[in-house]
């Protein structure tokens, strides 16, 4: 129901029942808000978002007030403004700045504010640091928490349990309570990187997130006595929608031909597209769906490319561990590709080759440094920069992205179906494989390749399909804690289901942790449906049908299984719980 | 017996120090619509130099539990926790659980420091999550423990209802006595008392240069011997000081000690005010206007009684004895 309120002397007709910040956000009225963020609860916790309400005494949390008919709010005055800035500058005693390695690259809402009060002399430095000597810690070879920038918003501790982690907790040490990583023996840090975009202090960043940007590309440098290699770069599906917006472009904007030219320009010698190689997980994937059918065994199959819930399952779940489909991630299938196919192809020694990916995935970059995904004893992929950091690689060489010329990606692995490229979406995965399974159960064509029923942003989205004959359940789910719960609920019998989709990151890839931030449901939303509308723009829609996938299987796995086997699959066992380091 | 009714006649104000009127909380539950609620008697009594609520459980333990027992039968579909401090718990499981009988009441022993206390901190440890304060409103009174209405009132004000139930209740309230004074202890006197009939009529007014704080014995504003003609409010703790013996210093490290152990770090003035102020005191360095702004947040932005009130004692002190 709409009402009519007052806000600062204008009126407005809003739905009742908003909160005073959505009103004002929808109404382009400024309100500052730290610990707030539309994928958590409201917390009212920073203390900055407060406004006045005509016949109320106190000072009221914009975020957590409902409005009501007949409010009239005003959200600049003088008591305010005093108020903003006094919690302001506390805020800032407990946040050691460093923002010039921040992944929040001088856009924090800390700064932002500090300069909006700029005229009542807010003074960023007036009290000392108190958490100066706070540790960094830093978690396997992914994510960095320096605990010295946490502004106690929690928002990482909910996120993480959000996720149904629940690594990150808040302790008390002496008589002020921190946010330190769990020592539990059980509980483990996934490297979803969901805590690096939730937080609004930038405490969290990847271990790469700076220093390292420039690393994967010196094998191309010469180095003394040292011959080049050849640098080879892939891009995973997410990024083509959401790099733009590191360079001011708005949510979802495609800029594939961008991207890579911008890889070129940075000097990689070669640019690939992962959807190619996601074109060949699902091919694999949909033939394990099919044989795991004939012989009833292992069912259902549970997706395998999201790095962090395979992690997950291997320490929480590990009696699903015979589920989880053994064929590879798309990043690693396209790596072993490169290295074995295309090398010979190319005539080019394998161990020459450099192969970099540019994921929106933090986990990605634990995924590379396991053992069972090497092919003939090499890693498939040696580096993993995230979205953020390709970024940051960019503004550091002063490159305009905005205003680069589209290039194409090179041939061999550049070109991919439709289903390859809706990979970075929740339920993309799923799509895709029910496009080749398909097919290849009934041996009949396809008409309607949309899948619409596991599309959206819902945390647990089921359908029922016929296939020959029979009806199949499947089921798609968005965000590790949607996991937990699935897999936790009495009730539900997992046994009934053929396959399971599981994507860590809220909204799929395009969510993950390594992607522009700010993040939200809305810009997640338009992310998503910048890679649907490639995927109906495209000729090809089906992974089997890709010329590429096509050629690799016939003239290079049907003669080398035993290559085809590594290049396409690996193991999981049960983990014991990774390396968490105080620096 | 209406005992809304009784509650409404007697104004009864609860007695936890925030004063709400306790027929309307009761009325408020009794109203909502809902298949079950819940009634919790609070006796988590953690603010400094106030033994108010043991001493009731100690002596009157039959009144609170009928109290309780009146509200069961007040609203219907209703069951009862009575939330204890955990020394009192031990002390007086036996004694309440004589009292309780049949009745649906459970003991629940208290989790968390002083904020533990707060009524949406209670219902937050008896759904067994972190002791962190509920944004209000929603109140407890229409979405309380497990999403249900609830009830939550202090020992005292149920050990009210008990004594009005009995029609025994004649308008009385406890007081703590502390500090240095001659006779300490809980008394029971008129509940419009001022600081000033409650020193002389306990035999404690003293006869040195002295204040007083009055209210809590961390949150209690101060109050120097000219000012003893007001009632003492929040939960009754009347705490005398000898002027010359007193290091104020000492006295306000007491005080931030308490607030930086019981509070929850949940929000920014009090989490971070709370601890400049205690800054400056061990460095004996009090800066006027950082005091007047970390006052000021406190008061105005803090997210809970417990930091809107936590300015109070230093601003009095500092303004009328340290000067």
């Amino acid at each position: 129901m709409k009402v009519q309120i007052t806000i600062n002397n204008k009126k407005y007709k809003v739905d009742e029942g908003k909160t005073i910040l959505e009103v004002c956000e929808e109404n382009g009225i400024d309100i500052p808000a730290l610990c707030h963020h539309p994928d958590l609860d409201i917390k009212a916790s920073c203390r900055l978002c407060l406004v006045q309400i005509k016949g109320v005494k106190e000072l009221v949390t914009a975020c957590s007030e409902r409005v009501c008919k007949g409010y009239n709010i005003l959200t600049e005055s003088a008591e305010i403004t005093k108020a903003r800035k006094i919690n302001l500058e506390l805020l800032f005693s407990q946040h050691k700045e460093e923002c010039f390695d921040c992944v929040w690259n001088y856009n924090c809402e800390l700064l932002r504010l500090a300069k909006k009060y700029k005229k009542y002399k807010v003074k960023i430095n007036r009290f000392e640091d108190r958490k100066a000597k706070y540790p960094v810690y830093r978690f396997g070879n992914v994510i960095e928490f320096d605990s010295s920038k946490c502004i106690d918003c929690r928002n990482c501790v909910e996120m993480c349990s959000k996720q149904g982690v629940g690594f990150l907790e808040i302790k008390e040490k002496g008589s002020l309570f921190q946010v330190v990583p769990s020592a539990k023996k059980n509980i483990d840090c996934i490297y979803c990187g969901q805590c690096i975009n939730h937080c609004p202090a930038g405490a969290f960043e990847t271990v790469d997130e700076f220093e390292n940007i420039e690393k994967p590309l010196l094998p191309a440098c010469r180095q003394a006595g040292k011959k080049n290699k050849v640098v080879v770069a892939q891009f995973a599906p997410a990024i083509r929608t959401s790099i733009g917006e590191e360079f001011g472009l708005a949510g979802g904007k495609v800029v594939l031909g961008q991207l890579v030219a911008a890889l070129r320009k940075v000097g990689f010698n070669k640019v690939f597209d992962t959807s190619v190689g996601a074109d060949f997980t699902t091919t694999s994937e949909a033939l394990e769906v099919v044989e795991r059918i004939k012989q009833n065994k292992n069912l259902p199959v549970l997706t395998s490319c999201c790095p962090a819930w395979v992690k997950y399952v291997e320490q929480r779940y590990p009696k699903y561990i015979k589920n989880i489909s053994t064929t590879k991630s798309p990043q690693t299938i396209l790596g072993a590709l490169i290295k074995t196919y295309w090398a010979q192809k190319e005539k080019i020694n394998p161990k020459n080759i450099y192969v970099v990916s540019i994921m929106p995935c933090t986990a990605k970059k634990f995924e590379i440094e396991r053992p069972q995904l090497k092919v003939q004893g090499m890693k498939s992929v040696d580096y993993v920069l995230t979205t953020r950091e390709f970024a940051r690689l960019l503004m550091r060489r002063k490159i305009n992205f905005a205003k680069l010329k589209p290039e194409k990606p090179d041939a061999v692995f550049g070109n991919p179906s439709g289903a390859g490229v809706i990979y970075g979406a929740t339920g993309g995965v799923m799509e895709s494989a029910f496009r080749t399974a398909y097919e290849k159960l009934t041996g009949k064509t396809l008409k309607n390749v949309d899948f619409k029923k596991v599309r959206g942003m819902q945390g647990i989205k089921e359908a029922e399909v016929k296939v020959g004959g029979k009806v199949r359940k499947i089921a798609v789910i968005n965000g590790l804690g949607n996991a937990k719960k699935f897999l936790n609920e009495k009730k539900r019998k997992i046994k009934q289901y053929t396959c399971i989709e599981v994507m860590a990151c809220p909204g799929g890839c395009i969510g993950g942790g390594g992607q522009p931030i700010p993040t939200s449901n809305d810009i997640r939303v338009k992310r998503a449906d910048s890679l649907y509308s490639l995927d109906k723009a495209k000729k090809v829609r089906k992974a089997h049908e890709n010329p590429i996938v096509k050629k690799v299987y016939k003239d290079y796995f049907s003669n080398n299984e035993k290559i085809a086997h590594q290049v396409l699959h690996t193991s999981y066992n049960k983990k014991p719980k990774g390396p968490v380091v105080k620096l | 017996m209406d005992i809304i009714k009784e509650l409404k006649k007697h104004n009864v104000l609860g007695r936890s120090g925030s004063c709400f009127p306790a027929h309307l909380k009761w009325q408020q539950v009794k109203s909502a619509k809902a298949a079950k609620k819940y009634i919790i008697c609070n006796g988590s009594e953690g603010e400094l130099k106030s033994f108010k609520d043991e001493y009731i459980l100690e002596n009157y333990s039959e009144y609170v539990v009928e109290g309780i027992k009146q509200a069961l039968k007040a609203i219907p579909n209703s069951s009862a926790f009575i939330y204890l401090k955990k020394d009192y718990y031990k002390k007086f499981k036996k004694r309440l659980k004589k009292h309780i009988k049949s009745s649906p009441i459970k003991l629940v022993k208290k989790r968390g420091g002083y904020l533990g206390g707060e009524e949406t901190v209670i219902c937050e440890v008896l759904e067994d999550r972190r002791p962190e304060p509920r944004i209000k409103p929603p109140y407890p009174s229409y979405y309380g423990a497990f999403g249900l209405p609830t009830l939550v009132n202090n020992v005292e004000t149920f050990y009210v209802a008990g004594k009005i139930a009995k029609k025994e209740y004649e308008n009385e309230k406890f007081f703590s006595v502390s500090g240095d004074v001659k006779n300490k202890g809980v008394f029971k006197l008129d509940k419009c008392s001022t600081v000033k009939q409650i020193l002389k009529q306990t035999d404690n007014y003293p006869v040195f240069d002295f204040f007083v704080q009055s209210g809590g014995g961390a949150m209690g504003e101060i109050l120097l011997p000219r000012e003893l003609n007001k009632q003492v409010e929040g939960i009754g703790c009347v705490v005398v000081f000898d002027k010359e013996k007193t290091d104020p210093f000492k006295l306000m490290k007491e005080w931030t000690f308490f607030f930086l152990q019981g509070n929850c770090d949940k929000c920014t003035p009090c989490r971070e005010g709370i601890y400049r102020i205690d800054e400056m005191i061990n460095k004996n360095n009090l800066d006027k206007k950082t005091l007047d702004d970390i006052y000021f947040v406190l008061e105005k932005t803090s997210f809970c009684p417990l930091g809107k009130n936590a300015y109070k004692p230093f601003k009095t002190l500092i303004k009328k004895v340290i000067k």
